[in-house]
């Protein structure tokens, strides 16, 4: 049976993790490959990095990152974060990512996703939709969040399926931040939608959220940032407990 | 003791040498090339695959004798090679991705899309799924039954002869996910990303 996935993510910003985790044995609390390395070994099912970069000029730092991290962690790599071009995809890819996720490029131009799809396979190509509520609907934003596109989520999303994206990873960004759970109307509109996988994330603060993003939210993967990083739970304790409540998980 | 990964330009092949970087250490002579010289002097060849079956096939053709030399390899000299995700479902006779393709025929049997019964199971098929392994084989060695790997694929290798398979995998109907036939191993599940115990059939590969 497939199980479902639990996806810590760290924010990276010019090399560094942002949000640290919480561990007594870490060396280094900025350092996202000792970081990914604790998530994997404890049984994180995927990493994912945010790369966060505000400048150009330190952007080849990703790079660099996400090279050291596959020579150690061996549990698949997502990267996201000020990916624009084919080119960028390339360049994460042949470090060692093995999926890319994508945003803003996705919206403003569809080529990038139809491209890098038929060029690496719809395996590693993940688009990332951050949706907001606005009245009856969800709209897109792009530029992390700051730009409405006004474009409607669910044409998205399945705009998205029909142009080669293996999975979506959905952040409602009426939640992000908050810790009181998914936007479980959001995740389960959007997964009844498509028939790719969809991953939930924004607004987790207890396991409970984790189990509702899976059974109500019907998402196939759910991504936490905090909830890892300041040690309120490690992966393991999350497994255990979505495990106690009846969904398939890997331990 | 020489191991080539064959680079053949199909896709993301870094985390397929990072693993087995990792588990040889410095006792294997690793070599990541296309180079038909090199490959014909290797012990042991990975043939790693991502993309489309009909994009992986194009990419072999496109290096010149590179199809010949893996099949002198594998069918004349009967050494023994390891194909990954879509470098397993090329040693089919045919596969129906985008177009109808022939592939390399080394285990007869043809690759289709995994029957998703009208959407009830979302393709690709991606994240960690259990294996059976039906069948006992050196690549399975301290592997226990009921292991996690880690899958991401929407087509399935259906071979015609079911004694060449090693394992399956529950997703839809019972898909699957290991072969052997002689000389010639494959994985659908991606050994690479299937943490210590991806690793531990990488190492028995090399250890054959």
């Amino acid at each position: 049976m497939l199980k479902n996935r639990i996806i810590p993510c760290l924010d990276v910003k010019n090399g560094r993790v942002v949000k640290g985790i919480n561990f007594v044995d870490l060396k280094d609390a900025g350092d996202p490959v000792e970081q990914a390395k604790i998530y994997s070994d404890g049984g994180a099912d995927e990493i994912c990095f945010l790369d966060i970069t505000a400048s150009n000029e330190n952007r080849d730092t990703i790079y660099d990152v996400v090279k050291e991290t596959s020579k150690k962690c061996f549990v698949p790599l997502t990267v996201g974060g000020g990916v624009r071009s084919v080119e960028d995809i390339y360049k994460l890819l042949s470090c060692g990512a093995d999926k890319v996720s994508i945003n803003t490029a996705a919206v403003q131009n569809a080529e990038v996703v139809l491209e890098s799809s038929k060029k690496f396979g719809s395996q590693c190509i993940v688009v990332a939709i951050d949706a907001k509520k606005n009245e009856n609907r969800w709209e897109v934003f792009t530029h992390g969040g700051r730009n409405n596109s006004g474009i409607d989520v669910l044409e998205y999303a399945k705009q998205m399926e029909e142009n080669g994206a293996g999975e979506l990873l959905v952040t409602s960004m009426d939640r992000d931040g908050t810790q009181v759970g998914y936007d479980i109307d959001l995740m389960s509109k959007i997964s009844s939608k498509v028939n790719i996988p969809v991953i939930a994330s924004g607004g987790v603060g207890n396991l409970d959220h984790l189990v509702d993003g899976i059974k109500l939210g019907k998402a196939s993967a759910v991504l936490a940032a905090s909830i890892f990083h300041y040690g309120k739970y490690s992966v393991k304790e999350a497994k255990e407990y979505l495990d106690s409540k009846g969904i398939p998980v890997r331990i | 003791m020489k191991i080539t990964i064959v680079d053949y330009k199909s896709g993301n092949i870094s985390s397929v040498i990072n693993s087995f970087k990792e588990v040889a250490k410095d006792q294997v002579n690793l070599e990541v090339t296309s180079d038909i010289k090199k490959i014909q002097s290797s012990d042991k060849i990975v043939l790693p695959g991502q993309g489309s079956f009909k994009s992986c096939v194009d990419a072999l053709k496109k290096i010149n004798g590179l199809v010949d030399t893996l099949n002198e390899f594998t069918i004349s000299k009967k050494k023994p090679l390891l194909g990954i995700c879509v470098g397993l479902q090329m040693f089919a006779d045919i596969g129906y991705e985008e177009i109808e393709t022939k592939g390399l025929g080394w285990i007869s049997g043809k690759v289709s899309k995994i029957n998703n019964q009208n959407g009830k199971y979302k393709l690709p098929h991606i994240g960690w799924n259990q294996i059976k392994i039906v069948k006992d084989s050196k690549i399975f060695k301290d592997i226990d039954n009921n292991s996690h790997m880690y899958f991401v694929h929407s087509f399935e290798f259906i071979p015609q002869d079911k004694n060449v398979i090693l394992a399956t995998t529950d997703y839809s109907s019972k898909i699957v996910c290991a072969v052997e036939k002689e000389n010639i191993f494959g994985a659908q599940f991606h050994p690479e990303k299937s943490d210590k115990i991806g690793l531990k059939i990488i190492d028995n590969f090399i250890n054959l």
